[in-house]
C-alpha cells in the first residue's frame, strides 16, 4: 500500500427486506471492515435501498472464468430428469 | 488464430447486445476507450460538485439548503460508482486521481463556468443535470456490463436533481422582477455551455464512431443535442424566459426545434484549460486532497491495528 493509498476494494451486498436474498450492487474502498460498512450504507442505501449490508473483500471472491462457462456448467445440460416436467403422473391423484 | 476468434466473439456479443464483463476478451482500444470516457466521466461528477457547493453555505433556506447537500452529495457517489467501474478495466484509482489532480485528465468543461447567483443552481440542475441524464440514459444500454449498471444506479437518483433545479427556476420566474432577472441571467449563460456538453458536432467528434461501433454510446452527440433542445424548449416558454438564441423556432418538417450552434472555439479553449473556472476547480481539488492526506494516513494506520488485532484475538 503507497502512502496514497485509497484502500483496499470491497463488494457490497444489500438484502432489501427480511428474508429476501443479498443482491450484488457495487464496490467501494475502505480501509478496515467498519469503515467499509459505513461507506457501503452511505454509498449504496441512501434511499431506503436495504436493511441489511454484507461487506466481503473483492480478493476473497472466488468466482468462475467466463472463458469456461460453456465446460464448467456442461454437467448440468443433459439431466433433463432433474426437473419435473421430465415425469409422467397419472390422472386422478390429486396435487403432486 | 486465437485472437481472432476472440475478437469474434466479442463482436458476436456485442451484435447480440450481450453486455461484455471485465474478464471477457476486449480489443485493447476498446478497453482504453473506456477507461478514458469512464474516468473522464467519474471526474466529472466529483469537479461538478464544486460550483454548486459554492452555494451550499448561501442557500436561501433550510429546506434549500437540505435539498442542495443531498444533491451534491449524490454527485459525489456517482463518481465512487464510476471510479470504481473504470477500475474494473485495469486502472487503479490512484492513477485516476493522479491524473486529475495534475491536471493531465479532462473533464466536463461545464463546470469551468462559474456559479454567480442562487438562480445557477436553479439552472444547474435543470440544464445541466436535464443535458447529463439525457446523456446518461443513453449509457444505460452501454455495452460495458459495470458501466451500464452504474448507469442504472445514477438515472435513477438524478431524477430528483433535473426537478429540483427547476424548481428553483419556477420560484425565481414567477417571483418578483429581480428573481425573474435572476433566473433569466442564469439561463442567457448556461445555454450554450449546456449544449456543448454533447461534445463537439458529430462532424468533427473524432472518438463518435467508436464509441458507436462499439455501442458504448448509443446516438450520436448532436441526436442527443437536438433531443435535449426539443425537450427543453417547452420549459424554457413555462417559466416566460427566453433562451439566448434567436434562430430557437420549431421546425415542422424535421418535428424538432432550429437552433444556433454554441461557439466550438470556446468549447475548444475551455477544454484546454482557458475557462473562467479551470485554474480555481483543479486548486480546490488539489487543496482538499492535501488537507485529507492526515485523514487517509490515519484511516490507513487504524485499519492495520483492527487487523492485527483481529489476529490476535
Ligand atoms: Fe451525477
Ligand atoms: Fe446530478
Amino acid at each position: 500500500m503507497n502512502k496514497d493509498s485509497q484502500g483496499e476494494l470491497w463488494e457490497v451486498f444489500v438484502q432489501k427486506k427480511a428474508g429476501q436474498p443479498f443482491v450484488h450492487c457495487g464496490n467501494l474502498h475502505a480501509y478496515d471492515k467498519e469503515m467499509a460498512l459505513q461507506n457501503a450504507r452511505d454509498l449504496y442505501t441512501r434511499r431506503g435501498e436495504g436493511m441489511s449490508l454484507w461487506i466481503v473483500l473483492s480478493s476473497s471472491i472466488v468466482a468462475s472464468s467466463p472463458e469456461d462457462a460453456g465446460s464448467f456448467f456442461e454437467p448440468s445440460n443433459d439431466k433433463i430428469y432433474r426437473h419435473p416436467t421430465f415425469y409422467q403422473i397419472p390422472d386422478g391423484i390429486g396435487h403432486m | 488464430m486465437e485472437t481472432i476468434n476472440l475478437e469474434d466473439l466479442f463482436e458476436a456479443k456485442l451484435a447480440k447486445n450481450e453486455m461484455i464483463e471485465p474478464k471477457d476478451w476486449m480489443p485493447e482500444n476498446y478497453r482504453k476507450h473506456l477507461i478514458r470516457q469512464i474516468s473522464q466521466h467519474a471526474h466529472s461528477e466529483i469537479v461538478g460538485m464544486l460550483p454548486e457547493g459554492n452555494w451550499i453555505t448561501r442557500a436561501p433556506s433550510l429546506r434549500a439548503k437540505l435539498i442542495l447537500l443531498a444533491k451534491v452529495q449524490d454527485e459525489g457517489g456517482h463518481g465512487l460508482y464510476l471510479y470504481t467501474a473504470a477500475e474494473s478495466l485495469g486502472i487503479t484509482r490512484e492513477e485516476m486521481l493522479d491524473a486529475l489532480l495534475t491536471g493531465k485528465a479532462k473533464y466536463s468543461s461545464i463546470f469551468n463556468y462559474p456559479t454567480l447567483s442562487w438562480a445557477d443552481v436553479g439552472a444547474i440542475g435543470w440544464l445541466v443535470d436535464g443535458a447529463a441524464i439525457m446523456n446518461q440514459v443513453m449509457l444505460q444500454r452501454s455495452s460495458y456490463g459495470p458501466y451500464s449498471r452504474a448507469m442504472v444506479r445514477i438515472c435513477k437518483e438524478e431524477s430528483f436533481h433535473q426537478r429540483q433545479g427547476y424548481e428553483i427556476m419556477t420560484q425565481l420566474s414567477f417571483g418578483t422582477s429581480e428573481q425573474k432577472e435572476m433566473a433569466q441571467d442564469a439561463l442567457n449563460r448556461w445555454w450554450y455551455p449546456t449544449l456543448m456538453m454533447f461534445g463537439p458536432p458529430d462532424v468533427e467528434s473524432p472518438n463518435s464512431e467508436n464509441a458507436i461501433k462499439w455501442r458504448i454510446k448509443r446516438e450520436t452527440n448532436d441526436q442527443l443535442r437536438q433531443r435535449f433542445i426539443n425537450q427543453t424548449a417547452i420549459q424554457v416558454e413555462y417559466l416566460g424566459l427566453v433562451a439566448p438564441d434567436k434562430n430557437l423556432k420549431w421546425n415542422e418538417k424535421k418535428q424538432g426545434y432550429d437552433y444556433s450552434d454554441p461557439d466550438w472555439n470556446e468549447f475548444k479553449s475551455v477544454i484546454k484549460g482557458n475557462g473562467i473556472c479551470n485554474k480555481d476547480r483543479l486548486l480546490s481539488r488539489n487543496n482538499s486532497h492535501k488537507n485529507g492526506e492526515w485523514v487517509r494516513e490515519a484511516a490507513i494506520a487504524f485499519g492495520k491495528k483492527q487487523e492485527q488485532e483481529s489476529k490476535a484475538a
